[in-house]
Parts: structure tokens; sequence; C-alpha cells
């Protein structure tokens, strides 16, 4: 089976993903499909400062408990709250609707994955 | 022959059980003849009323929708689901049990007495020097376990970070650790499912404040290298915590305090048969060394001038549950050991290791590992170890534990315990093999006997309802 993986977004290892453009930050499609149906999100609030490759949530599926790690260092600018009331939305659509936070970035993202690291790692 | 079963139901396919209490007409009790003040008294008190029959049919019939250890096997890994003997329940509903928990130790000097032989009786068959069983639980136990190793690192000024946990441990040992602050290092297991003793060298440092270990560990096998193991973690100042969770398998033969345990804790409703309550009342003393008994919490029970006194040890961590502890649990778990005495004890163990490894030998799944103590793995390879489980409900025996630990593949931790005799085992052997050979499609959409059919997890974990009201407020 082969996932999505948008060539305009980086990857961490553990299965986030960044928009440089937007900040936007969220979990791959092969993430979503590991954990099988998300039933709880747990994100920080606005404003709160995150720090690369450190946890900034909690994504709880039928299956497994996982923690969030942030790709990049920031400040929070907006939560999608959406999840609180229907965590499906990252099953349904990881790189669109089921996005968790923004973020303010504020280091650089060299380290991370490309789309095509990130392929060969799931592979 | 396999066995026919079908679940009583008391409810029609689409619409759940309703509970006759929460429906029947509630009638306003008239509270104008009650002699209290005004402003004590409310102008509505909603009872259901029911007649004796009634209410007596709604409890047989919640039963009957039940499954329990009563009902047939229940060879739930980890769990250790002994029958819990009925002499415990009288001995429990002794009058003279029901003493008031505020009583002056000089008018109760009998439920002390009971008390420190049953800390006496722990310690003796855990190899441990002292026992406090104030602790309401397993998992409050552990995290006793760690405040007592912390408040030991601290008498000594060495405050430590870490606690070390092999990657097949119970759930509770991360969060018990975690609870008491400590960072968890993750133990990788070796090749043939024990502790490697170089991934342990590498994970040990001065930061180790403990090594939490289950022996016989989750896979049900024994850790043969225990002494190097104990040595190690003592040689840089660590202390070695004893996961009670699987005593069953050693009863009689073999101590962690021998092993060079510090401190362990025991289920006392696995290994000593008292009931798994269910968030209900439960115990989960713990023992220690000598060296640590001054870190107990208090109050404790000792032996002074020919009776018993409560005192509170030297550098106790202080109370960690009201009074003594669950007292009519202890009791339970004190007349089941009284009952069965050394001999007994040790007969219930090797009972329990032969019938793990009957079982095993018994059923087509693979057995990866082995020979096993008191509990095996069995892996359900191209099947999902849940729906297996779920289909296994339709044969008239509760599944094993699944998909854990997750060193097998779709895991079906298995302990049937020594409860169970060789009909018995064979009819799990028989549930197992007949799902082994069933089809997917068959087993995805199981159970299809039960009084509850497939749940839906998915709608269940995202729409919580945690009770019968939320049913009526439709939210």
């Amino acid at each position: 089976m082969s996932f999505e993986i948008p060539d305009d977004l980086y990857y961490l290892e553990s299965h986030e993903w960044i928009d440089p453009d937007t900040g936007r930050i969220g979990i791959s499609e092969f993430a979503q499909d590991e954990l099988g149906d998300v039933v709880f999100v747990e994100l920080p609030d606005e404003g709160e400062e995150l720090e690369q490759e450190t946890e900034f949530g909690v994504v709880e599926s039928i299956k497994a408990v996982s923690d969030l790690y942030s790709p990049a260092s920031g400040t929070v600018t907006a939560v999608n709250e959406a999840l609180f009331d229907r965590p499906e939305l990252v099953n349904d659509d990881p790189f669109g609707e089921g996005w968790m936070l923004e973020l303010d970035i504020d280091s650089d993202l060299d380290g991370l994955l490309s789309a095509d690291e990130y392929a060969d790692q799931i592979e | 022959m396999t066995l026919e079963y079908t679940q009583a139901r008391w409810n029609s396919d689409d619409e759940g059980y309703e509970p006759h209490l929460a429906e029947k007409n509630e009638t306003s009790v008239d509270t104008d003849d009650v002699p209290l003040p005004d402003g004590l008294k409310r102008d509505e008190l909603t009872l259901p009323e029911l007649s004796e029959p009634e209410l007596a049919r709604h409890y047989t019939r919640l039963s009957q929708m039940n499954y329990g250890v009563e009902s047939g096997p229940y060879p739930l890994g980890s769990c250790t689901m002994k029958y819990n003997p009925k002499f415990t329940e009288d001995v429990a509903a002794h009058p003279a049990a029901g003493v008031h928990p505020d009583r002056s130790p000089e008018s109760v000097q009998g439920t002390l007495e009971l008390l420190a032989r049953l800390e006496n009786q722990l310690a003796r068959i855990g190899g441990m020097d002292a026992v406090t069983l104030q602790p309401p639980a397993g998992a409050a136990g552990e995290f006793v376990g760690i405040l007592i190793a912390k408040a030991y690192h601290e008498s000594r000024d060495d405050e430590r970070t870490e606690v070390v946990i092999p990657d097949a441990a119970h759930g509770t040992n991360f969060a018990s650790a975690a609870m008491g602050g400590y960072d968890v290092v993750e133990l990788p297991s070796g090749d043939d499912g024990r502790v490697n003793i170089d991934a342990l060298e590498a994970a040990l440092s001065k930061e180790t404040a403990a090594l939490m270990l289950t022996n016989p560990n989750t896979l049900g096998l024994f850790e043969r290298d225990i002494e190097e193991i104990a040595e190690m973690v003592h040689e840089v100042g660590g202390l070695l915590y004893y996961d009670g969770a699987n005593l069953n398998a050693l009863l009689g033969r073999a101590r962690p305090g021998d092993m060079g345990f510090d401190v362990m804790h025991y289920n006392v409703h696995k290994t000593f048969a008292t009931p798994h309550g269910g968030g209900g009342p439960g115990a989960g003393p713990v023992g220690v060394s000598e060296e640590l008994a001054e870190f107990l919490p208090s109050p404790h029970v000792r032996a002074s001038d020919g009776g018993y006194e409560l005192f509170e040890p030297e550098r106790s961590i202080g109370k960690v549950h009201g009074f003594m502890g669950n007292w009519l649990v202890l009791i339970k778990a004190y007349a089941y050991i009284a009952r069965l005495g050394d001999e007994g004890l040790a007969d219930a163990s090797a009972k329990a290791v032969l019938n793990a490894n009957y079982l095993a030998s018994q059923i087509e799944y693979e057995v990866p590992y082995g020979p096993f103590h008191h509990e095996f793995v069995a892996s359900a390879g191209e099947q999902d170890a849940a729906d297996v489980a779920k289909r296994m409900l339709d044969y008239g025996v509760h599944p094993p534990t699944t998909k854990w630990p997750e060193l097998v593949g779709e895991a079906l931790m298995t302990e049937p315990t020594e409860i169970e005799n060789r009909r018995s085992l064979d009819q799990l052997a028989e549930a197992f093999d007949a799902v082994a050979s069933e089809e997917r499609e068959t087993i995805e959409t199981a159970p299809e006997r039960t009084t509850a059919k497939r749940i839906d997890q998915t709608e269940a974990a995202r729409n919580l309802r945690l009770s019968w009201q939320s049913f009526d407020d439709g939210s």
C-alpha cells in the first residue's frame, strides 16, 4: 500500500509533518493508518512555545496512545479545535482538515526529512 | 466435540438492555411528615419502586448477561483470574471483622494480630523483611515501592533520575516510575525473550534509582540471570524492584528476596484469590528488605508487650491510604493463605505452571519461546488477535489477553491458573483451535452468541457514556 507524501512538506522520523510556508503541523497518512481510528487529540494552547523535536501533544487511537513531536521550534499561533469534537479528521484527511496546529517557526528545518527521505523510511 | 454456547439475552438485537432500576416508575417520596428542618428537606426524592422479586430478577439477569470466572475458563494472561473461594467471603463477613477503623489499638488487638500475621506470611512468601498492607491495589503498591526507593536514595543524599524497565514489562511499571518523578529507560529484550545483559549494562548508571522487573516475565519465562542482574544493579547503587504480578508461578519454590530484590508488591487479587475488584476495594501490599523498612507507610503494626501496637516508621513516606488499607480484602488473603498452608501454596503454583504448559502444548497456534511458568504467549499469526479473542467468546470461554507483549506478533497471552482441570483446559484448547481454523469473515464480526455483539470500539471511545443517565439525555 502506498501512502500520500506531499512534496512540499518536511517530516520527522516520528511521522509529524510541517508546512514550511504556513507553519502548519500534523501527522502523516502512514501514521494515521498505523494508529487506526483516532479517538482523542490533546494539543497545546495558542501562544505556547514549542521546541523542535520535543513533545507538544498526544494522539490516542483505539490501538495506542502516542506522543506528538514538533518538527520545529516556535510559538503556537493556531490550534485546530475541530479535532476535539471530530478526531476522525486526522484519519480522513491527515494533510488537510486533520492538521493540528500552526507555528510561527523559529528554527531552521534543515535537519528534517524531505518527502523522498520520509518515503524511504516508511518503506 | 465443540461446545454449543449461547449467552442469556434480555434485550432485542437493536436495543440495549434497559436497566429496570432506571426505567421504573419513579414515585416522589412524601417528605411532609419527616421531622427535619425545612432547609434539610428536598422537594423531590425519586426512588424506583420495585418489589423484591423484581429486584432479584434484575440482578440475576445482569449476572446472566455477564461472564466471570464462575461461568467458565478465564485465562486472561497476566491477570491470574483465580476462582475466589467462598469460605474467604464467610470469614470476611464474620461480625468480628466489622470493626470501626477508628477504634483504639487496645480494643482491636485481634485485628492487629491478623494484620501482623498477614504481613509476616507475605514477608516469608516473598523473602522480604517487612511488609505494609496499606496500598489499595497493585499499581498503588508499585507507586509506593518507587516512593520508598526514592526516599531511600534521598536519605543518602543520592538523588537519582532514572528507572530502568524492560520493554515487555507491565504498563503500570512505566507509569509508576514516571509518577515517582523518574525518567524511564526502556530496556530492549534479548532474542530469548529475557533481559539482555549487554543492554542492561548499557542502561545502568549512577543515575539508576531502580530496575523494575517481573519474574517470571510477561512471556512466562524465568529470568535465569537474575542473580547477575541483581549484582549489576546493586553495583551502581540502584535498587531492584519486583513486580509481584507473576508471583503465582513461584509460590513456595523461589522468593524474590532470595534473588536479590529489595522491594516488591503483591497482588492479593491475583496470587491470593481475593476478588478482582473492577475498581472496587483491592490490596497491593509492599514488601521491603530490612534496610528499607524505616521508609514504610504509616501507621504500621508491630508486636509489643505481648500485644500489638501501631507506630510510624522512622523515615516513613507517610500515609498512602486510609487507616490500615482495605481490611476486608486483606482478611480474605489471610484466610486463603492460612487454608492452603505452605504445601497448598506450592501445589497451587505447580498446577498453575503445569496447566499453562499443558494448554500451550495442545493448541494449534504457534507458541514461540517456552517452556513456561504460569502463562504462555501464543501468536494468532495471520489472524488479528482481537478478532480471535472476540470469536473465542462464542465458544463459551473468556479469551486471553491480546496484542501484548509486543515481542510476539498478534499475541494471545494465556494464563489458565491452577483452578482449571484437564477437561476445562481441553475445552479451552478446542476453542482456540476452532477459531484458528475459521475464516477472516467469520471472526471479524464476532461475537455472535453473546449478550452484547461486536462493540464499536471507535464509537465507544469517541462518544463516552459513563453512566446510564447519559443514555436518557441523548448525549
